[in-house]
């Protein structure tokens, strides 16, 4: 008898221990909008920010994320498919195979502040941009590509191995048949791991933090080597740097809400577009 | 002809955009590695080990890493204890013993985790569980390493879950239906049986999740107080190295002693991370195998 008492125990704890994880992240997004919501507001969203962030909306905040986000995709999704192309169809096993490999999975354990360094030396300063929106969207790009990789890679080798030995038969090159046969039926996988790639560039503030945010900026760029306000930096600013903190508080919750909302957003969007892929090709 | 030539101009393009993986691997230590250079010379990387970090001051800067790295060290260690058996614990339940429904609705919860930012993970560690700590433990401050360790558990946590409940599913039935028709329990099986099968994955799954500690640099800024102490004290404010960076870079002269100092705090942090991934990715292949 004593042994189904102490399993019971260690069932209710474990489960005990999960659901209070479910609890934290419940309560994390739960105060975020019950503070952040009443705050909105369309003025909030569409107009500068006045007296050093204090008053006024976060327009450039938000245009800011989107031209990072934006110009962090161009860059690192056409890099980032072409690689996982090569890595699914092409490569062989090889020793350099194998250092690609060794370079994504090292890429994909550098800390984002480590990142940012490495764009500050890289770009702000031996190529000269100056802290400029093209700098950050190359560190961010760098940053993301990994996880770009990954995703393309699992989405081709989804497609099933006879589709290409289908086209192949009937006598199409090799990049036909890619082009043709495997990439129509990956493409949408490849962009759910963009998307995630997507979310984490939003979110991220250490790298941007070096190369692009400005602190206060209550204007739009003009060109890609001006520098740019960006959400999560601005909360940061809001948040622990503001001079009056305790007065900036509900703005501050108010843009933790827009970059949660935002991050969550395409992150669901992605899980969706899985949940769908795996439903229309079910091989 | 020309289809050939095509052919082949696709693979070399291909090819070459897959090498820049490595060249961006390259640069990240060539230019890390640049910038932190002429420390080497001027002052010389025995200043590195002096036990007191202050590049601000009117008689002598001194640029000693050790608070950092044990700051690091202490935020990380914290972390990693409520990790372990909350990571562990929450994925044994969501594979082993909820239901079909419960785990469907359970992990992609969990998995919501890992999209929050960490900067708004941060801001609630900084509203929200600073002054907790406060009140209850009656400090004068709440800016502690521990609150830095319970951030950044919440933020490893979803990885921990995700990889070891991977590994703990690829566990063959047979080896738990070998164990239940000897007589064992389900909780018997389950700790005796499987999760040792899976440790090795689980193992993995714990130092990815240090390596994302060790990183972290948003959330430990907003709520470790940035004091740099060489402390063991959970209750102490703490400075972790990517603290320091991201908080004194805006600030520095280009190319002063400051500057390349805080690239070495970059090397030293790029290098652990790197020896932790490589170590976790040896343990997984070695895993997989078997």
């Amino acid at each position: 008898m004593r042994t189904t008492a102490s399993q019971q125990t260690v069932y209710w704890l474990i489960r005990i221990i999960t659901y209070f994880i479910v609890f934290v992240i419940a309560s994390i997004v739960f105060k975020i909008i019950y503070n952040g919501l009443p705050v909105i507001n369309w003025e909030f969203l569409t107009t500068m920010p006045r007296n050093s962030g204090a008053e006024g909306g976060i327009l450039p905040a938000i245009v800011g994320t989107f031209y990072l986000v934006v110009g962090t995709m161009i860059v690192a999704f056409p890099l980032g498919i072409a690689t996982a192309i090569y890595l699914s169809e092409y490569a062989k096993p090889s020793r350099f195979t194998k250092t690609i490999r060794l370079a994504i999975i090292t890429l994909a354990g550098v800390p984002s502040i480590v990142f940012g360094l490495f764009g500050l030396g890289l770009f702000v300063i031996f190529l000269g941009f100056g802290a400029s929106l093209i700098a950050g969207c190359l560190t961010l790009a760098c940053m993301v590509l990994p996880i770009i990789i990954v995703s393309g890679e699992e989405a081709l080798r989804a497609v099933p191995q006879s589709l290409r030995e289908g086209s192949l038969a009937l006598g199409a090159t090799k990049w036909q048949t890619i082009y043709k046969n495997v990439l129509p039926y990956s493409i949408s996988g490849m962009l759910t791991g963009s998307i995630l790639g997507v979310g984490r560039a939003a979110g991220e503030t250490a790298p941007i933090l070096l190369t692009v945010a400005a602190f206060y900026l209550p204007k739009l760029p003009k060109s890609v080597f001006d520098q740019v306000m960006a959400l999560p930096y601005h909360l940061y600013i809001l948040a622990t740097q503001h001079p009056d903190a305790d007065k900036v508080r509900p703005m501050a919750y108010a843009t933790a809400l827009v970059l949660l909302i935002l991050v969550l957003g395409v992150n669901l969007a992605a899980i969706l577009l899985r949940i769908h892929i795996r439903k229309k090709y079910r091989w | 002809m020309k289809a050939i030539w095509k052919e082949k101009a696709v693979k070399l393009l291909l090819l070459s955009t897959a090498s820049t993986t490595i060249l961006i691997v390259i640069s990240i230590f060539v230019f890390l590695g640049k910038e932190a250079g002429p420390f080497v010379v001027e002052p010389g990387l025995k200043e590195l080990l002096s036990t007191r970090w202050m590049p601000v001051s009117f008689q002598k800067e001194s640029f000693g890493i050790l608070p950092l790295i044990t700051g690091s060290l202490l935020v990380t260690c914290l972390a990693a204890l409520l990790m372990v058996p909350f990571g562990i614990g929450a994925s044994v339940y969501i594979s082993e013993l909820a239901k079909p429904l419960e785990r469907e609705i359970l992990k992609p919860f969990i998995e919501i985790l890992a999209g929050i930012p960490s900067v708004v993970i941060g801001f609630f560690g900084f509203v929200v569980l600073v002054p907790l700590i406060k009140a209850c433990f009656r400090l004068s401050s709440g800016l502690t390493a521990l609150a830095g360790g319970i951030l950044l558990a919440i933020m490893a946590i979803p990885t921990v879950i995700s990889i070891s409940e991977d590994a703990i599913r690829s566990v063959p039935t047979s080896y738990k239906e070998a164990s239940l028709a000897l007589g064992a329990s389900k909780m018997q099986t389950i700790w005796k049986v499987t999760v040792p099968a899976a440790l090795p994955g689980i193992t993995a799954a714990i130092m990815l999740g240090i390596g994302r500690v060790i990183g972290e640099t948003m959330a430990v800024m907003m709520v470790t107080g940035n004091a740099a102490l060489i402390t063991a004290w959970p209750f102490d404010s703490v400075r972790t190295m990517t603290a320091t960076i991201a908080a004194e870079m805006g600030e520095v002269a280009f190319g002063s002693v400051h500057y390349r100092a805080l690239f070495c705090v970059g090397i030293v942090l790029l290098l652990a991370t790197f020896g932790l991934n490589v170590v976790a990715q040896k343990v997984l292949k070695k895993y997989r195998v078997a």
